[in-house]
């Protein structure tokens, strides 16, 4: 148990033993996170220096840190984002079909097996994004490329093992997709009962009904568990690792052999034979993956806090 | 009150944690603490290794074979990659380790202090294939020069006339090439270029890395990663450990004038017409591999990982433990189970009689 | 097709009451179910006529849609066909959703069925080459380091977010929230170097012990106990905190014995959700767990064996043959998930037996 740093405040009511440990437990569990958010900060500062630092040449590639990492950067970011893209919408309609459309006895059975996604380890999503879901995507892909090819996602020439961009952004989808449905669901199923039963009694249809109380009530908690689902696939390693063929810069084509890595992706694949300033160089390239999730959630909480007032709590 | 219901909140991790952890007991094929003396050995203890994840079949192998003749002792093998088993060599993180590459100026100097002196020999040979899937083609000869030009993206058509040039009589299709590399920095890859690098220098302008250089081609994770996109894909090439390229056909590389299929013994045949780096110490047997050797029937891809142990160790139960162990790995039973169990190329004789004085050395005190 | 009154246009007053019909048309009762079937034979029609699976269903799933839309919009009006479009497409969408993730159940469950037996269940992998062996040291060390984790991060997680949600004033309170959601994209990969930083610095370099994996795991789940919990209160009606307040109950109590046991459904549903967010991590483990072949329960010494990281070596160097290795590595996936499975059902019997009867 942390230590308690003791925060008084004015109350209205009488302050009782029982609250001040209590209070002091609480907030030194709050303080005891930010501390060890500062050490791994810390950590990943202090690892980063001297790649930061370096002459340019001794960097991997030869030109200097910003070089080597940005198209790693823009690689975390496409895939990362059009993850998000797919799997937000599915999560949220997973949440709805659960929660207020399915027969209760089925959703409890289905809330149940999305639960247990949740906990299949990255690697076996890579694995069946290799071995299921990459031979699948050869023929659309072609099909993408020839048919729709003046988009720059699907420019070509389309691969023929599968390894691309949009497999690895489908797998990544798919990765999020139960954690971000859980939160969603059970952000619907604390719904006031009332609210709903009221919009029903003044005749609303279901849909009118979801999307006048369920939707503003859950709101907050969608772009928090799509915040959840995001920071997962910036980070996600293994899954990426495994699927994406990475071997090309920074483009916007999903359906070649050519990808961009992404960042956390490259430190799995090369930090086991790295040694010195290259290793910098990761974690290097680990704190921008660090900075990143930030500034996303710095957005984020925005868009939260310009809509509080539709939050659950009053 | 407040620790009943917090309680109950914890129950589930709590519990589960609690119940698996009493009921604790053992697996079923390993010995019993209180057996102690049930080998003959009278050896005990435990090590631990880390290092290059290629040695690491070989090492299960070793491991396997090592405590059936010594079942009070336990090996550890953390196959972490060659660059992070050096480095926690080198600072005393484990009792030896396992590198694809041998150990460079500054990690000698530090391996040498901490050790008094560094034994590092090859123990682990393994021939590279050059892997492709062709539809109609089964049988390959490539030229150095050819394999650097389809890897480096010159060459991007089957029926290209350099490949035709050595294939009389083949039927190649006109279709595109996919070459395939690894994604992640590894020994193979360097082993690779390192090849393409000294057999075909005009071709292959890049500079040698663990890192592959040329961008646009097909990357895969691993040897498994390589393996799975050439059968996967139709018009592949790419380079594998050739334990694992299973029923991939394999090319016949061009050494001298003739074109010579990989084998354990046209493998480990390179070691013996390289030569042994000079100024490391006595018991560092390092070699620069001859990889433009013309010499008959040697296939010069290949990846050498060496093993590496102090010479002094502080305790002498591990001196003794490790001396052992790295016994065992170079005998040629040892290479012989390696070979079954990872499709190594278990080293001659002769070289097992030049680096036995390194293995002899290892001790402690001093 | 603005024919019909829209309802954003308000109640009309001028027009006499009687005027308006005071009951819609309606679908007669099996009308969604007769267009699924339709659609579900054309479906197959199209898929006999050549087309591959994934068009056909595509054109009859749309098929469907707009069948139904169109028809509930003649007869019942717009809002009601809304509805019923609303409901094809949630619909469509959870199983379009459910496809791939089945797929992957059905993947692990067939490649991981082969070793599920009882050599697996009660051997290590000590001294087995090729064949055989099983991955009860790698159950066993997941169990432990996941555990641990549990232990040290649920009641940091629980009280920072009893802290957010009941004390939580000010600055201090968005710094905490700010910094839990930048800790959720922590990489895991960085969470496991950060560990083995730590304790490196205490025991020297090269060290390995369970402990660290269960602190590597900790930074990841933290934040997701704290998100999920912090959502799961702050959806508790103001209502009984406010009826424990005027009956004088001290806050402390309120949240111990009101706002707790009302959320404690979803906390434990968070609690589940966060273990199995970091049960099946392979890099953090990687790096400061390492892997043994043999047993070790001890998570103060040494290297210990975990089923993502056992998984993760025994597909990555299979050895030869590698067919025994890979399917090694399926069945520990599927351990996983039976784990996991056996977690969720203890979560959800916690919560049936102690939460209030609130809603389902």
């Amino acid at each position: 148990m942390p230590s308690s740093t003791e925060r008084t405040r004015a109350h209205r009511a009488p302050q009782r033993p029982g609250d001040r440990v209590f209070a002091g437990l609480s907030t030194g569990a709050g303080v005891l996170i930010l501390v060890v958010l500062a050490g791994v900060a810390a950590f990943l500062l202090t690892e980063a220096w001297p790649a930061l630092v370096a002459p340019a040449e001794d960097i991997p590639g030869g030109e200097g840190v910003a070089i080597y990492i940005w198209p790693l950067l823009f690689g975390t970011l496409l895939s990362a984002f059009l993850a998000l893209l797919i799997a937000a919408p599915l999560a949220v309609a997973i949440a709805l079909f659960i929660t207020h459309y399915a027969p209760r006895r089925i959703a409890q059975a289905l809330g149940y097996l999305i639960d247990l996604l949740a906990a299949v380890p990255s690697i076996i999503y890579g694995l069946w994004g290799i071995a299921v879901l990459a031979p699948l995507s050869v023929e659309p892909s072609e099909w993408l490329a020839e048919n729709l090819g003046f988009i720059p996602l699907f420019a070509g020439p389309a691969t023929s093992t599968g390894r691309t961009m949009l497999v690895a952004v489908i797998v990544l989808a798919v990765m999020i997709l139960p954690i971000t449905s859980a939160v969603v669901r059970e952000a619907f199923r604390q719904t006031p009962r009332l609210h709903e039963e009221a919009s029903l009694a003044l005749g609303a249809t279901r849909w009118e009904m979801i999307r006048m109380a369920v939707l503003p009530f859950g709101r907050s908690s969608i772009i928090g568990a799509s915040m959840l689902g995001l920071g997962r696939a910036l980070g996600e390693t293994m899954a990426v690792a495994i699927v994406l063929s990475v071997s090309g810069g920074v483009t916007f084509n999903l359906i070649s052999s050519g990808n961009p890595k992404t960042i956390a992706a490259n430190i799995a694949l090369d930090f086991p034979e790295s040694t010195g300033i290259a290793v910098n160089t990761l974690i290097a390239s680990g704190l921008v993956l660090f900075a990143v999730t930030l500034l996303v959630n710095m957005a984020a909480r925005a868009v939260i806090n310009r809509r509080r007032e539709f939050s659950g709590a009053n | 009150m407040k620790r009943t219901t917090l309680g109950r909140a914890l129950a589930l991790p709590a519990a589960a944690a609690l119940t698996f952890g009493l009921v604790a007991c053992g697996s079923a094929n390993e010995p019993s603490d209180s057996g102690g003396n049930g080998g003959g050995s009278g050896l005990s203890g435990t090590i631990s290794g880390a290092g290059a994840s290629s040695q690491d079949a070989a090492q299960q192998a070793w491991r396997a074979g090592f405590i059936e003749a010594n079942p009070d002792v336990t090996v550890n093998y953390d196959p972490i990659g060659s660059g992070g088993g050096r480095e926690q060599f080198v600072n005393g993180g484990s009792d030896f380790g396992g590198t694809d590459a041998y150990l460079d100026e500054e990690e000698l100097a530090g391996a040498n202090e901490r050790c008094g002196q560094v034994v590092e020999v090859p123990t682990y040979v393994s021939p590279i294939a050059v892997i492709f899937n062709v539809e109609g083609v089964n049988e390959l000869n490539l030229k150095p020069a050819t394999i650097a030009k389809i890897f480096n993206q010159q060459i991007t058509n089957w029926n290209d006339p350099a490949i035709a040039a050595d294939n009389p009589g083949v039927q190649l299709p006109d279709k595109t090439i996919t070459p395939v590399n690894r994604s992640d920095e590894s020994g193979t890859t360097e082993n690779f270029v390192e090849y393409l690098k000294a057999t075909a220098p005009q071709d292959w302008p890049h500079e040698v890395s663990g890192d592959w250089p040329v961008a646009g081609g097909e990357a895969a994770q691993g040897t498994s990663g390589v393996v799975q996109a050439v059968s996967g894909g139709d018009g592949t090439i790419g380079y594998a450990d050739a334990s694992q390229a299973r029923e991939l056909s394999t090319a016949k590389v061009g050494v001298g004038g003739e074109f010579v299929q990989y084998s354990p013994e046209a493998a480990a045949k390179v070691l013996e017409v390289s030569e042994r780096v000079e100024g490391r110490g006595d018991y560092s047997f390092a070699y620069d591999l001859a990889r433009d050797t013309t010499e008959a029937g040697t296939y010069p891809i290949v990846l050498v990982s060496y093993g590496i142990a102090c010479a002094n160790y502080d305790d002498a139960n591990k001196a003794e433990l490790v001396k052992a162990y790295f016994n065992y790995m170079i005998s040629e039973e040892g290479q012989q189970a390696a070979a079954e169990s990872a499709g190594s190329a278990p080293i001659s004789d002769a070289l097992r009689q030049q680096i036995q004085p390194a293995v002899d050395a290892i001790s402690s005190g001093s | 097709m603005p024919t019909t009154t829209s309802r954003d246009q308000g109640p009309d007053l001028h027009t006499p009451l009687n005027a308006a019909p005071l009951t819609h048309g309606q679908l007669p009762r099996r009308a969604p179910q007769s267009v699924f079937l339709a659609a579900l034979v054309a479906g197959i029609a199209l898929l006999l006529s050549g087309w591959n699976v994934a068009a056909a269903a595509i054109v009859a799933g749309f098929g469907y849609a707009v069948v139904v839309y169109a028809w509930s919009r003649a007869v019942e009006g717009p809002r009601k066909a809304t509805d019923r479009l609303v409901t094809a497409v949630v619909t469509g969408a959870f199983l379009l959703a459910l496809i791939p993730l089945i797929s992957v159940v059905f993947t692990v469950i067939s490649k991981g069925a082969p070793r599920f037996d009882d050599q697996f269940f009660t051997y290590s992998m000590r001294g087995v080459v090729g064949e055989g062996g099983g991955a009860y040291h790698a159950i066993m060390g997941t169990l432990i380091i996941t555990g641990l984790a549990a232990l040290i991060s649920v009641p940091i997680g629980l009280l920072t977010a009893i802290y957010l949600v009941e004390y939580g004033r000010g600055k201090l309170a968005r710094a905490i929230t700010f910094f839990v959601d930048v800790m959720t994209g922590i990489p895991s990969i960085v969470a496991g170097l950060f560990a083995y930083a730590l304790f490196a610095l205490i025991f020297g370099p090269g060290v390995r012990m369970g402990i660290m994996g269960a602190v590597a795991l900790s930074v990841l789940m933290i934040p997701v106990v704290v998100r999920s919990t912090e959502e799961m209160l702050k959806i508790v009606p103001n209502e009984l905190r406010e009826a424990a307040y005027a009956l004088a109950v001290p806050k402390w109590r309120t949240i111990v014995k009101v706002v707790l046991p009302t959320a404690l459904a979803g906390i434990a549903t968070g609690v589940t959700l966060a273990v199995a967010r970091v049960i099946g991590e392979t890099a953090p483990l990687l790096v400061t767990v390492g892997i043994t072949s043999s047993d070790n329960f001890n998570p103060f010494d040494g290297r210990m064996a975990t089923l993502p990281v056992f998984s993760y070596y025994q597909y990555v160097t299979p050895g030869v043959p590698p067919d025994p290795a890979l399917n090694r590595a399926w069945t520990a996936a599927l351990t996983l998930i039976i784990i996991v499975m056996v977690l969720n059902l203890a979560a959800r019997l916690i919560s049936r037996l102690f939460a209030p009867k609130t809603r389902g």
